[in-house]
């Protein structure tokens, strides 16, 4: 099992030990206020009546009846948005209520407010939408070449990267195509959220998110509503994984409650939220890779095109991943890469753990597999004779500066001893309860993986985080708009404060929209950005605090390791002593070193840093069946630097899980544009005797310039390579070329 | 909507035959999970699961009579585990450990799904079904009971009482497959029974027709092929059984799986039944 006690012995306070989180048992004890038990006196619950269909056209919306029942306080329809009918979390394309044309199954038509969510929901089922159906458009590919089904076209983004000399040619040449189907966030919390109108006609929002300004941004737009109108304020997240980034029933909210005058609250159940937030982009994959004897990546051709479903989400940033980092943490002299982000009458595809790099991962790994088989070299020599090192150029012509452990982090992973023999025990073996699989039916695979992810933002946008440190009489209370998912950032926030200031008695101000924008907790950026932040917040204090100090005393003192010792060495205070009986209020804005756009073939400095992962998977598969039992997968990653190892553990203990989860078990299974398991029974999640053990091998520890405390984000790269880990080792024991996420037991009982 | 609390079975039969078009509620964890989707929409509900008849189960030396409202957790530990084996095999499988101690068996029967876990079991061990109503009591083979997907031949006013199904000191097997180690429903299951006094086997087999289904043909041909002295299986009957088994389902293709993985994965779940049971060997 994963061992957390051998990171535990750091023996300062602050960065680096295992603090506790302040949610933690909370959490676990049900006590935790979780956005869906938002309440207020006087509140109204609201619905939203979606469409059944994929492609059609609304004829009429007749409310008359809905309106009638006793108990509904509002229905309203596109109409009724007072200002622009677009939202879009990278530009807006995609109506807060349907006006005219429906683009996928589940898209809102309409809001109910009503006293009772019974009521709200008997008034739903009293609208009458008269639609005329249309074939939808559900092929990514062809949508490449179909009529448009929006005014803003079907490609959302093609993007070409030009890399090299394109006449390069290896001895060794292999062809592969893949596959990647829908995963989904799958947060425990669906969405919910409670508006609170003012009688100034402002509203506030109380809401579980990932980026509140960017929510606030859109809302404000449709609303037609001055900024300081429309105030949001963080509510208890229930998991997100990129599943929150857009915008779902916040708008709708903002406008019953505007409409009412009263507070209304939604909560979607696990049906809707399937279909009110975006998924992972649906892969198809085509490579080409040229290899020297010796084992030399030399070229590189691919074609990827990803489906972003009905509107654009973040389709154009996700295809920019899956284009940039589609040779993997290798290094190759060639490249020429096209991607198409295009739009389908599937559901809308945005943000999720791994952001595109998770699909070329999956295809990448299993062509590096093909090419070291066919070499007769050992796949982990193959990644090592192409790791990437700090210095290489990747594929857009950008230099790696920071560190680049690869080598460090596919060879402490390789040296890890492997599990024991398969288990005398029908509960751990493939099948687990279902009791198929005896001891001779097993064939037992290793697979391994390498990938790469960038850490923040790209292409240029200017990605800040702002963060107040306030002292009131020596007492501390750090502010940002920086949304705690789960990923635990509320924890380092007291672990910077208190590395700087000195003390532990530190308040952390919910995050809401009084303070500047923290960026979207996503990209595995907020430890960098919000937490370089609140470093900054607190060493500015010390900086005032000098100050001040030197006013009126006349003396000047330096903070040495979190004491103020005077300039001749006689006096020394600890900071949190300073601070008694003292005031500041220093904000401050941080950003990482800038981006840059890519031309138009695909080259530039678009990423700010990378982080590497290795994984390791062990598997026992019944072939016969197509049963897979993952017995345990083990990673080394970069980390740059731990900050807290407990829930550094956490997130790679996470990360695996999903990973494993699009490995074998989840997808969304679609049928003519329409979800067939927008549920838990069917929609498939690890369960704890689907998880194995994970062991962690090493955690890189190479502190990232740059970098606040050189940490590295570390929440996405376990999601990465895990999944093509997973799927190697299945095609280990059994041989079958399998080319397609998730692995289902067809695929591997019916070769 | 109503919710009528029973305390007795002659309650639940007076209410149901003061408006028949009340509904049952066991468990709950099918029907629950239908009233909040609203695709079910009663007016008047009888919960059941408080009535002490239907909570109890008694072992008469031949076979036992399981209460309709007996849950999977009941059956799947403790003596029930020990009479009849492949009923608590199939009903660990269910759910999760909050879904067994609600689910009830009697609603695993009247709701009639083709990948309900108890089926095959009741199927293979030829369970009787006892339905009660105001009209009194009658007796019903679980195949004339489930006559279509989640369609009953329960008359108006009826309910299922309890299951009368052997005890029979041989071995069983049920074996399931799904997609997760767990909590899962099954994409094909199959219960295997042996019955060394007639010396025969029983082949229920499950999520591969819309009613219950025996393997008939596949029972009748194995006979020849086992020696009941020393439990073994002739090796070369293995291949034919097995594609009887298969040829015995009528499967669907459908978000859960494909007809022809279902169809090729039955027959195998009952070649490595047979197999646990029966050692190979020439006889």
């Amino acid at each position: 099992m994963t061992t957390i006690e051998s990171y535990e012995s750091k023996t300062r306070s602050g960065v680096g030990v295992s603090a506790q989180r302040p949610d933690a048992v909370p959490k676990a004890t049900g006590e935790f206020p979780f956005s869906s038990d938002l309440s207020s006196h006087n509140m109204l619950w609201g619905q939203t009546l979606r469409s059944p269909h994929p492609s059609a056209r609304i004829k009429n919306i007749d409310i008359s009846e809905a309106l009638s029942i006793s108990g509904v306080h509002a229905i309203l329809t596109a109409n009724d948005v007072p200002g622009k009918n677009l939202f879009g979390l990278e530009h807006p394309d995609q109506p807060v209520l349907a006006d005219d044309l429906i683009r996928y199954a589940g898209e809102p038509i309409a809001l109910v407010a009503a006293e009772h969510p019974e009521i709200a929901a008997n008034a739903i089922n009293a609208i009458h939408v008269t639609f005329e159906e249309l074939s939808p458009l559900i092929d990514a590919e062809s949508a490449i070449t179909a009529d448009p089904i929006h005014p803003e076209g079907n490609v959302i983004r093609h993007l070409k990267i030009d890399y090299g000399d394109p006449s390069t040619t290896g001895d060794l040449v292999i062809e592969g195509t893949y596959e990647v189907g829908m995963q989904d966030q799958a947060f425990m919390g669906t969405e919910s959220g409670m508006a609170v109108p003012s009688p100034d006609g402002s509203v506030d929002l109380y809401i579980s998110t990932q980026w509140l300004h960017s929510d606030q941004n859109q809302i404000i737009e449709a609303l037609d509503l001055p900024e300081d109108m429309v105030r949001l304020t963080l509510a208890g997240v229930g998991g997100a994984f990129g599943g929150r980034e857009d915008v779902s029933m916040h708008v709708h909210l903002c406008m019953l409650a505007l409409h009412t005058g009263r507070p209304v609250k939604m909560v979607y159940d696990r049906n809707e939220s399937f279909l009110g937030h975006v998924h992972r982009h649906p892969a198809k994959i085509w490579y080409r890779h040229h290899a020297t004897k010796d084992g030399h990546i030399v070229k590189v051709e691919g074609k990827i095109i990803l489906d972003g479903g009905a509107y654009a989400s973040t389709t154009s940033a996700v295809l920019a991943n899956a284009c940039c980092f589609s040779t993997g943490p290798y290094r190759v002299s060639s490249a020429q890469i096209e991607g198409w982000g295009v739009r389908t009458n599937n559901p809308p595809c945005g943000a999720m753990r791994g952001f595109g790099n998770v699909q070329t991962c999956f295809a990448i790994e299993a062509q590096m597999d093909k090419v070291a088989s066919a070499l007769g070299i050992d796949p982990v020599d193959l990644r090592l004779i192409n790791a990437l090192e700090q210095g290489d150029t990747i594929i857009t012509g950008q230099k790696i500066t920071g560190v680049a452990p690869v080598k460090e982090v596919i060879s402490s992973l390789a040296g890890h001893p492997m599990p024991g023999p398969p288990e005398n025990n029908l509960l751990a073996r493939p099948g687990g309860t279902g009791r198929t699989t005896d001891q001779k039916h097993i064939k037992r695979g290793v697979g391994f993986a390498v990938s790469i992810k960038n850490l923040m933002f790209a292409e240029g946008f200017d990605d800040s985080s702002e963060a107040l440190c306030q002292v009131d009489d020596g007492n501390v209370a750090i502010h940002t708009a920086c949304v705690e998912v789960g990923q635990g950032f509320i924890t380092l926030v007291h672990q910077i404060a208190e590395e700087v200031l000195g003390t532990s008695d530190i308040t952390v101000i919910p995050a809401d929209t009084s303070i500047g924008s923290a960026g979207s907790t996503s990209a595995s950026r907020q430890t960098w950005m919000s937490g370089g932040a609140v470093l900054k917040a607190c060493e500015a204090v010390v900086e005032k605090l000098i100050e001040q100090i030197f006013e009126d005393e006349g003396v000047k003192y330096e903070n040495l390791d979190g004491n103020l010792v005077s300039e001749d060495g006689t006096k020394a205070i600890p900071i949190a002593e300073a601070l008694k009986g003292r005031s500041f209020h220093e904000k401050v804005v941080h950003r990482h070193a800038p981006t840059f756009p890519l031309n138009n073939k695909g080259q530039g400095d678009a990423h700010v840093s990378f982080a590497f992962a290795a994984h390791r998977a062990v598997v026992d598969v019944d072939q016969e069946l197509g049963l897979v039992r993952v017995i345990e997968i083990a990673t080394s990653q970069d980390v740059g630097r731990i900050l807290n190892p407990l829930q550094a553990v956490g997130q790679i203990e996470g990360g695996i899980t999903q990973g494993l989860g699009l490995a074998v078990l989840e997808e969304l299974v679609m049928k003519n544009g329409v979800i067939q398991n927008a549920n838990f029974t069917d929609y498939l999640l690890p369960t704890a005797l689907d998880t194995p053990p994970i062991e962690i091998a090493a955690l890189i520890e190479e502190p990232e310039p740059g970098a606040p405390f050189g940490a590295k984000g570390i929440g996405e790269p376990p999601t990465i390579s895990s999944t093509p880990a997973v799927v190697a080792a299945i095609r280990d024991a059994t041989g079958v070329d399998l080319r397609r996420v998730p692995v289902r037991p067809e695929d591997i009982a019916l070769e | 909507m109503e919710v009528l609390i029973a305390s007795s079975t002659e309650e639940i039969c007076e209410l149901l035959a003061q408006d028949s078009s009340r509904q049952l509620l066991a468990g709950g964890t099918d029907f629950m999970v239908e009233v909040n989707y609203r695709h079910r929409s009663p007016s008047s509900v009888i919960t059941i699961d408080q009535v002490p008849e239907l909570q109890n189960w008694h072992h008469d030396g031949n076979s036992v009579v399981v209460g309709s409202c007996v849950t999977y957790r009941e059956i799947e530990r403790g003596p029930l585990a020990t009479l009849v084996p492949a009923l608590a095999q199939a009903a660990r499988t269910v759910g999760s450990p909050q879904i067994r101690n609600a689910g009830t068996i009697g609603g695993n029967i009247g709701t009639a799904s083709p990948a309900g876990d108890m089926i095959p079991v009741l199927s293979a061990l030829g369970a009787v079904i006892s339905l009660r109503s105001s009209e009194g009591r009658r007796e019903i083979s679980l195949e004339d009971l489930i006559i279509g997907v989640k369609e009953t031949s329960l008359r108006h006013g009826e309910f299922i009482e309890s299951v009368r199904v052997p005890v029979l000191d041989s071995p069983q097997e049920f074996l399931k497959v799904g997609s997760r180690s767990a909590m899962v429903i099954s994409v094909t299951s199959l219960a295997f029974i042996t019955y060394p006094k007639t010396r025969s086997v029983g082949i229920g087999l499950g999520a591969v027709n819309p009613t219950p289904t025996r393997a008939k043909e596949a029972e009748a041909f194995i006979a020849d092929y086992l020696d009941w002295e020393s439990m073994q299986v002739d090796p070369s009957g293995l291949d034919p059984f097995k594609d009887l088994v298969s040829a015995a389902s009528n499967p669907i293709d459908d978000h859960r799986s494909v007809a022809a993985y279902r169809r090729k994965s039955i027959g195998i779940l009952a070649q490595r039944a047979l197999t646990r049971v029966f050692t190979e060997g020439v006889l």
